[in-house]
């Protein structure tokens, strides 16, 4: 073992006598497990190549499994309209309503949870005293670890009554009678608090220890040659982070908005549990709706036809698809921020 | 008989002061980074500030523009005074500071914005924002810094697109849009390759005939090249960096007074 020690330490151990240059057995499997080249590099090709396989499949099978729908009612299926009928008795379905609803609550959100995650990041970067640092970014990265189904209950009986319900009937008097965005917050506000505004909400906040998360790593990125550049010209702190920080870090922050629109779009049970779940015709945000997800949780365990089956599978794919877009935009967002930096010296 | 030079040689006696330092001592936390430090910067010359690494050569200079605030638990005692005004005064405007006190630093850091922009960005802040005021500004900036004929046509283009050198110039350009009265230089060469050197230290030149530069240096060749002045500065027992001997370079590099100084100029320290 000695002589092991002092081979495979070229000599460190005891620099008197000399390491036996001679490679040993022992001092070849020793190579073998400590760097595995090899093996891992078989492995980790192998588990690489399992997810793209497993991602087309499951394409695949929405793709296959949706094909009486697809055929059956053509891009009508997906087509915006303001009476779509989704009808399991008589076979008849359009799922316009999830898909507005899904995109409708999760722009909502993001606009929401834009700013304060921008807020939150900045704070804890930029402005936090040292000792509030670690644990404030505990915090907020806690709230994302809450089960979505905990969220769905405190918003039912906390969130709803106290919050929601008062916001959208504030709404729905006061934007709810200017024109064009009147639609969006046309009144009553449904009695409950049950609405897509109460969807909304919840998404926004589920949303923002994301955003926030990613900003903060954003900011963090940011060389310091580059505040101390701002801050050097005589700008002061917040001139620093809106006109030096935010636009060097734009591609990045629009890359977390995209992983918490991604994040909001597929978000299932907090949603189905406030936003009413009906497919009533009305377009505004603070009257009951639908979403993709929900719909799907909500009939897969009792569709009874065929094509209501496939139907619920085409929504799917529409929601897989949509998912599956934002993530490669966001993906290419972040890669351009992350080339960008290196280049910022070129001696 | 001994003829007497026409010119007056410049010495530390004959040249108007700019900056005044009185018994500065810097804090990091509990640790005292430097120590007592008396030191004149003179007007429309250039000061160089020598010394081995970690004597405390770029706390100085940051001193002069207060860039010292930004380190947590940094604590400075003692004056700098500039024209009169203590900059050290917890009453001082530190905005107004670091526009009057311009600063270039070691790695060139433009925005990754276009060139216009990057210079644009300084007289933006205090307000200018007519167009032809901004156009003039920028191309005036950057004919001071020696940049203006090699990007006049590509005004547009990103700073970050230029060359180390162009990108260190663009720097200086953008510190000169502020018009600030000092320019502190901290190592402003040590990234570039000897050609862009030779050019930033041509423009110093140019430029000491407006404003009052002080450089930091790690070479020493630099130093006695562009410096009217040099400070040389080494660390105490106790680790803290002290200014042991300041004088006109030509004497510094000649004949000092120190021993520690003569050692390290003429290479048999550090």
């Amino acid at each position: 073992m000695w002589k092991h020690w002092q081979a495979v330490s070229g000599g460190i151990v005891n620099k008197k006598i000399k390491p036996a240059l001679k490679p040993n057995r022992i001092l070849r499997l020793h190579r073998i497990f400590r760097h595995g080249d090899r093996p891992w590099q078989g492995l980790i090709m192998v588990v690489s190549i399992f997810i793209i396989v497993l991602m087309a499949a499951i394409g695949w099978m929405l793709w296959r499994e949706s094909s009486g729908a697809r055929f059956t009612f053509g891009w009508n299926f997906l087509a915006p309209t303001t009476n779509a009928s989704w009808d399991p008795v008589n076979d008849h379905f359009q799922a316009w309503p999830f898909i507005y609803g899904t995109l409708l609550t999760s722009l909502f959100a993001i606009i929401i949870a834009l700013p304060i995650s921008l807020g939150i990041a900045i704070f804890l970067v930029e402005l936090c005293p040292a000792w509030l640092r670690t644990p404030l970014t505990w915090m907020v990265e806690l709230l994302a670890a809450i089960p979505s189904v905990v969220y769905g209950l405190w918003g039912i009986f906390i969130f709803l009554p106290v919050v929601v319900t008062p916001i959208g009937s504030f709404l729905a008097e006061t934007l709810g009678n200017f024109p064009v965005i009147g639609a969006l917050f046309a009144g009553p506000m449904s009695a409950s608090g049950a609405s897509r505004l109460a969807a909304s909400l919840i998404l926004a906040i589920m949303i923002i220890p994301t955003i926030a998360a990613v900003t903060r790593d954003v900011f963090l990125a940011i060389p310091n040659s580059q505040r101390e550049a701002s801050l050097a010209l005589g700008s002061t702190r917040w001139e620093t982070i809106w006109k030096v920080l935010i636009p060097y870090g734009l591609s990045g922050i629009l890359g977390a908005v995209i992983l918490g629109l991604g994040r909001a779009l597929g978000e299932t049970m907090a949603v189905t549990m406030v936003i009413g779940n009906s497919i009533e015709g009305s377009l505004s945000l603070l009257r009951p709706g639908y979403s993709m997800a929900s719909v799907i949780a909500n009939e897969f365990a009792e569709a009874v036809s065929k094509l209501h089956n496939q139907a619920l599978v085409e929504v799917g794919l529409a929601l897989f698809v949509m998912t599956l877009l934002l993530n490669i935009l966001a993906r290419f967002l972040v890669w351009r921020v992350a080339s960008r930096t290196p280049q910022e010296v070129r001696a | 008989m001994e003829i007497q030079t026409m010119v007056k040689p410049t010495t530390v006696e004959n040249t108007a002061i700019k900056v005044q330092v009185k018994g500065l001592s810097v804090y990091y936390g509990k640790f005292r980074a430097l120590t007592g430090i008396d030191l004149t910067v003179h007007d429309r010359k250039i000061t160089a500030i020598i010394g081995p690494s970690g004597c405390g050569k770029s706390t100085l200079l940051r001193s002069f523009n207060r860039m010292n605030d930004l380190t947590p638990g940094c604590r400075m005692e003692g004056e700098v005074i500039l024209e009169g005004e203590n900059l050290l005064a917890p009453a001082v405007d530190v905005v107004d500071i670091r526009r009057r006190v311009g600063m270039v630093f070691q790695r060139p850091n433009p925005f990754p914005k276009s060139i216009y922009e990057n210079v644009a960005y300084g007289p933006r802040l205090y307000g200018i924002r007519r167009k032809s005021d901004l156009d003039e500004i920028v191309a005036s900036s950057l004919k001071s810094a020696a940049l203006w004929d090699e990007v006049k046509d590509k005004l547009h283009q990103s700073g970050l697109s230029l060359s180390g050198g162009q990108q260190q110039r663009l720097c200086i350009a953008r510190a000169l849009a502020v018009e600030p009265e000092v320019i502190l230089m901290d190592e402003p060469a040590s990234a570039l390759d000897p050609i862009s050197t030779l050019k930033i230290e041509e423009l110093m030149q140019d430029l000491k005939k407006d404003y009052t530069i002080v450089i930091v240096t790690h070479n020493m060749q630099q130093a006695a090249r562009v410096s009217d002045f040099t400070a040389m500065m080494m660390i105490d027992e106790q680790r803290a960096g002290r200014l042991i001997e300041y004088d006109a370079t030509h004497i510094i590099f000649t004949r000092p007074k120190d021993k520690r100084t003569e050692d390290y100029v003429t290479g048999r320290f550090g």
